[in-house]
C-alpha cells in the first residue's frame, strides 16, 4: 500500500460529496479550468468598455449615458446625487410595487392557464372549442392591448396587471397543452389497463406527465410577464420599475434610469430561477433521471 | 358469431382500402367545425356583451366588457378605414421597422450564437456579459436609446434589434450545442475538415433552432415596435406605424379604431410568423415529416 | 398465488383492422384467427411493423377492430356491435418501451393498480407491492424512480406491476427489445420462473426467434402487413427450461422450422419498406 501511494497518487474518494460539499467540490474543480478566470475577464472587459466609452473617453453621444462609476457611486450612496440608491426607501417602493403586480398577474395566469392547458390537452372536445379562440387572440401583441385595457379597467393597477396576466396566460396555457401532448400514449394505456378511472388518469398521468413542460412554460411566462409589465408601467403606470425608468427619463436624471434597468434585469433573472427551483423541487423524478444522463 | 368465414378469405372483410376525397375530409373534419362554431359563439357573446348597455340601459353595463365596441361596429370602422392611405402607410412603416430590426438581429445574432457555440474561450469571455444584459426587458432600453440615438427612427430600430437579438442568439447557441455528437464523429471519420464540420453539420443542425428563434424573435419584434411607436410617438417624425395608429385612436377616443388597429397588428404578426414557418418548411425538407 | 389452469383462454376470430390515417386506408390485420388455451405461452413472431402490435392493442382495448371478434374465456371482448374492448385489469400489458410512470417510484408504480381499483387501501397496497418486488429479486431499489434503475430492473418491475392485479392474461409487446443479449437471457429466466409459479396465459410479441422458442408453448408465425396467421409451430420442450435448452438438438430443429417461415415474410416486409405502424 505505502509503496503504491508513494509512486502514484491514488484518489481517495471514499464517499461521493453531496449537498453543500458537492457545491464546493465543483467550485474547487472548476477553478482548475480557465473558465472562471475567463468569465471574470469577460465581465471586467464589458465593464471597462462601458466605462471607457461613457466616462473615460467621453465619446460623443455615449457621454449622455451614465457610466459604471457614476451608477455605482449613486447606487451605494446614503445621499444619492440623483435620488435613488439602495438606501432610499423609494427604491424598494418601486421594487415592491412591481413585484406585487407580477405576483398577482403570475398567480392568476398560472391558476387559469395551467388548468386550461391541462384540459385542452386532455380532452379533444375542449381543445376543439377553446384552442381556436386562443389562437385567434394570440397573434395580437400584448402591447396592442394597452389602450383598450386602460379604458376597460379603472385606476392604475388593474390595467397593468391585466396586461401582464394576458401575456403569461397564453404562454402558460399553450405550454401546458404541449406538455400533455408530449406524454407518451403508453402511459395512458398502462393507466387504463391498470383500471384507472378518468379522474385517476388525470391526477396520476396527465398532471405529473405535463409538469416538465408546465415549468418550462412558467419560466417563459414569468419572463413575458416582466416584459409586458415594464411596457404597461411605462405607458400607464404609477410607481414600479418601468415607471421609474420612464419617469427618470422625463426628468432628465439618467442614473436612476440605469439603476432601474439593472434592477429589472436582476429581479427578472431571480424570479425565473425561483420558478425553476420550485419545479426541480416538485419533480424529483425528472431531476434524478436527467442527472443520471449526465445533463 | 354469424359470419365466421374460412381463414384467409378476403371475402370476410367488408371494407376494402379506399381513399377519401379532399372535400369529404373537409366535411368530416370535426375539429374544424367545432373551431368555427367556437369563434362564432365568441363573436356573438362579444356583440351581446358590448351591446348590453344599449339594450338595457347604462346601469346594466357589464364592467370592462361593456366599454369594448361590438364586432359589428368594429367591422364598420374597418371598412371606413380601409380605403384611407394613412392606414396603409401605418402598415408599411411598421413592417419596415420590424423587418429592418429583425434582419439586423438575424445578421448579427446567428454568427454570434455560432461563435459562442463552437469556441469555448469565446463563450467563456462573452457569454457572461450577454447573460447579464439578457434579462433586462427590451422595453426598459427605450429611454436610454432615445437619449443615445440622434433620431427616433434609429432608437426604435435599436430596440427592435435588441428584442430579437437575445432570443435568436440563445436559440442558435442551444441548437448548435445540442447537435448529436455522433453526427460530428461520423463526419470526422469520413475525413471532414473543420470547415466541412461547420458548414455541413453544425449549420444545418442548427437550422431548426434558428427558425424557432426567428419565430419567437419575430413575435418580440412586433411587441417592441408597437411599444416604441406608442411611447415615442412616432407620428411626430416620419411615418406613424400601426402602434401609433392605435395610440392615436386612443387619444382621439375612437374605440372602434383601437380594435381595428389591434386586429391589424394581429394579422401583420401572423403573416410574419407564417412566412417564417413556410421558409423553414421549404428550407428544411427533412423536418416536414413530423 | 393460485395456479390458474382454467382461466385466460383467448380466441381471436377473423379479426380485421383497417387504419384510416389522412384518408388513405391501411390494412394492418387481415382476417386473422388463432386460439390460445388457458395457461398457454403463445408467442407471435413476424417482421417489424406487420400489425402484431395492432392485434395486441385490440385485445387490450386500445384500438377498435374493423371486423371479427375477440373472446376471453368465452366472453366477448369485442366483436360485431362492439368494435372496441374495454380496458380491464384482467388483461395486463407490458409495453415495448416500458411504461412505468417515471414520476412514481417502483413500489408506487406496482401499488398503483390495486389502489385505483379500490382493491386494497393505499398502505396495504404499498406493502404488498414491496413484498412482490422483493420476491422478484428487486427489493433493493424499491424506492427509486424508474429513471434511476437499469432497463432490466424496470422491466421486471413492470411485470410485477401487471401480476399484482392477478390478470387472466399477460400481453407483452416486445418487452425485451432494446436489451443486450446477456440481460435478455436473465429476463427470460425470470419470466419463465414467474410463469411456472403463476401459470398465467401469456401473449408475447417478439421478432427474436430464439426467445420465441425458448419461452413459448406455441409459436405463431404471422405474415407481413396485412397480418395473417401463416404457420403455428408447437414447442414440445418440457418445462422447466433453462438456458441449456437452447443448445439442444430439438431446439435447433424448431429454430430451423420457424426461421424458414419467418424469413420469407421478412424479405417481403423489407422490400415493401413500409414505415412501422405505431
Amino acid at each position: 500500500m505505502s509503496q503504491t501511494a508513494a509512486t502514484t497518487t491514488v484518489p481517495k474518494l471514499t464517499k461521493a460529496p453531496t449537498g453543500l460539499a458537492l457545491f464546493f467540490y465543483r467550485i474547487g474543480k472548476s477553478f482548475q479550468t480557465p473558465t472562471p478566470y475567463l468569465t471574470i475577464f469577460g465581465v471586467a472587459l464589458w465593464l471597462f468598455t462601458w466605462w471607457l466609452l461613457c466616462e473615460g473617453l467621453k465619446v460623443d453621444r455615449f457621454d449622455k449615458i451614465p457610466g459604471p462609476v457614476a451608477v455605482s457611486k449613486d447606487l451605494f450612496s446614503f445621499t444619492p446625487f440623483q435620488g435613488i440608491s439602495i438606501f432610499t426607501e423609494e427604491f424598494y417602493n418601486h421594487i415592491m410595487v412591481s413585484c406585487r403586480r407580477i405576483a398577482i398577474a403570475f398567480a392568476i395566469a398560472t391558476g387559469v392557464g395551467v388548468p386550461l392547458g391541462l384540459f385542452m390537452g386532455w380532452s379533444r372536445r375542449i381543445r376543439d372549442y377553446a384552442f381556436p379562440i386562443l389562437e385567434t387572440l394570440r397573434p395580437i401583441p400584448i402591447l396592442a392591448w394597452v389602450p383598450l385595457s386602460i379604458l376597460m379597467f379603472p385606476g392604475f393597477e388593474a390595467p397593468v396587471i391585466f396586461l401582464a396576466t394576458l401575456a403569461s396566460l397564453f404562454v402558460t396555457a399553450l405550454n401546458t397543452m404541449l406538455g400533455v401532448d408530449s406524454i407518451d400514449e403508453e402511459y395512458f394505456r398502462a393507466a387504463g389497463c391498470l383500471g384507472s378511472s378518468n379522474w385517476d388518469i388525470f391526477k396520476n398521468v396527465v398532471v405529473p406527465g405535463a409538469l416538465p413542460f408546465v415549468f418550462t412554460g412558467l419560466q417563459i411566462s414569468i419572463g413575458v410577464a416582466w416584459f409586458s409589465l415594464v411596457a404597461a408601467e411605462m405607458v400607464s403606470g404609477d410607481h414600479g420599475l418601468g415607471y421609474l425608468i420612464v419617469d427618470s427619463y422625463m426628468n432628465n436624471v439618467t442614473v436612476p434610469m440605469v439603476i432601474g434597468m439593472i434592477t429589472l434585469g436582476f429581479i427578472g433573472w431571480f424570479t425565473s430561477i425561483l420558478v425553476r427551483m420550485l419545479g426541480n423541487w416538485l419533480m424529483q423524478w425528472h431531476v434524478k433521471a436527467l442527472a443520471l444522463q449526465g445533463r | 358469431m354469424t359470419d365466421i368465414a374460412q381463414p384467409s378469405t378476403h371475402a370476410a372483410a367488408p371494407v376494402t382500402p379506399r381513399r377519401r376525397s379532399a372535400l369529404q375530409k373537409l366535411v368530416q373534419n370535426q375539429s374544424l367545425w367545432r373551431g368555427i362554431l367556437a369563434i362564432i359563439v365568441f363573436l356573438i357573446l362579444w356583440e351581446i356583451g358590448a351591446r348590453w348597455d344599449e339594450w338595457f340601459g347604462r346601469e346594466w353595463m357589464i364592467p370592462g366588457v361593456g366599454l369594448i365596441p361590438p364586432p359589428t361596429d368594429v367591422a364598420a370602422a374597418w371598412v371606413e378605414v380601409l380605403p384611407k392611405p394613412g392606414y396603409w402607410e401605418s402598415w408599411y412603416s411598421s413592417f419596415k421597422r420590424v423587418l429592418s430590426g429583425f434582419l439586423m438581429a438575424m445578421l448579427l445574432g446567428i454568427p454570434f450564437g455560432l461563435m459562442l457555440a463552437v469556441n469555448k474561450y469565446f463563450r467563456d469571455v462573452f457569454f457572461p456579459p450577454f447573460e447579464i444584459l439578457r434579462p433586462i426587458p427590451p422595453l426598459a432600453w427605450v429611454p436610454a436609446s432615445l437619449i443615445f440615438w440622434p433620431t427616433n427612427e434609429m432608437s426604435i430600430a435599436f430596440i427592435t434589434f435588441l428584442g430579437a437579438f437575445f432570443t435568436i442568439v440563445i436559440n442558435v447557441l442551444g441548437g448548435a450545442r445540442n447537435i448529436d455528437v455522433r453526427y460530428l464523429r461520423a463526419a470526422q471519420s469520413m475525413g471532414a475538415s473543420q470547415w466541412d464540420l461547420f458548414s455541413k453539420i453544425i449549420l444545418p443542425g442548427t437550422l431548426p433552432s434558428i427558425f424557432t428563434g426567428a419565430a419567437v424573435g419575430m413575435g418580440i419584434t412586433w411587441e417592441v415596435v408597437l411599444a416604441a411607436e406608442m411611447i415615442s410617438g412616432g407620428g411626430t417624425q416620419g411615418g406613424g406605424g400601426l402602434g401609433f395608429f392605435i395610440w392615436n385612436s386612443y387619444m382621439g377616443g375612437s374605440l372602434e379604431q383601437i380594435v381595428v388597429g389591434m386586429i391589424s397588428v394581429g394579422i401583420a404578426g401572423y403573416l410574419c410568423s407564417t412566412a417564417i414557418r413556410m421558409i423553414g418548411d421549404w428550407y428544411m425538407p427533412w423536418k416536414r415529416l413530423h | 398465488m393460485t395456479a390458474q389452469k382454467n382461466r385466460g383462454a383467448l380466441s381471436i376470430r377473423n379479426v380485421t383492422k383497417i387504419y384510416d390515417p389522412e384518408g388513405v386506408n391501411v390494412m394492418a390485420v387481415d382476417n386473422c384467427s388463432m386460439e390460445i388455451a388457458a395457461g398457454e405461452v403463445c408467442m407471435i413472431v413476424g417482421p417489424s411493423g406487420c400489425g402484431k402490435t395492432t392485434l395486441l392493442n385490440a385485445i387490450a382495448g386500445f384500438h377498435s377492430i374493423t371486423h371479427g371478434e375477440i373472446l376471453l374465456d368465452g366472453e366477448m371482448l369485442c366483436g360485431p356491435g362492439k368494435p372496441k374492448a374495454d380496458m380491464g385489469a384482467e388483461r395486463m400489458v407490458v409495453f415495448q418501451h416500458g411504461a412505468l410512470f417515471p414520476w412514481k417510484t417502483l413500489a408506487e408504480n406496482v401499488a398503483y393498480g390495486p389502489i385505483v381499483q379500490g382493491v386494497l387501501p393505499k398502505k396495504q397496497a404499498l406493502e404488498k407491492a414491496r413484498e412482490m418486488l422483493a420476491e422478484a429479486g428487486i427489493g433493493n431499489v424499491l424506492d427509486k424512480y424508474p429513471g434511476e434503475v437499469s432497463s432490466g430492473m424496470s422491466r421486471r418491475a413492470e411485470i410485477v406491476r401487471a401480476l399484482i392485479n392477478d390478470p387472466k392474461v399477460l400481453l407483452l409487446d416486445e418487452p425485451y427489445r432494446a436489451m443486450d443479449a446477456l440481460t435478455k437471457s436473465i429476463m427470460h429466466e425470470s419470466l419463465l420462473e414467474t410463469y411456472d409459479r403463476t401459470k398465467v396465459t401469456i401473449f408475447f410479441i417478439t421478432h427474436d426467434l430464439e426467445e420465441a422458442i425458448f419461452l413459448g408453448d406455441k409459436v405463431h408465425v404471422v405474415t407481413t402487413r396485412p397480418c395473417q396467421l401463416k404457420k403455428t409451430v408447437e414447442v414440445n420442450i418440457p418445462r422447466p427450461r433453462s438456458y441449456e435448452t437452447q443448445s439442444s438438438e430439438e431446439f435447433r430443429i424448431l429454430m430451423e422450422e420457424v426461421n424458414e417461415a419467418v424469413h420469407e415474410e421478412a424479405i417481403k416486409a423489407f422490400q415493401a419498406g413500409e414505415r412501422e405502424l405505431a
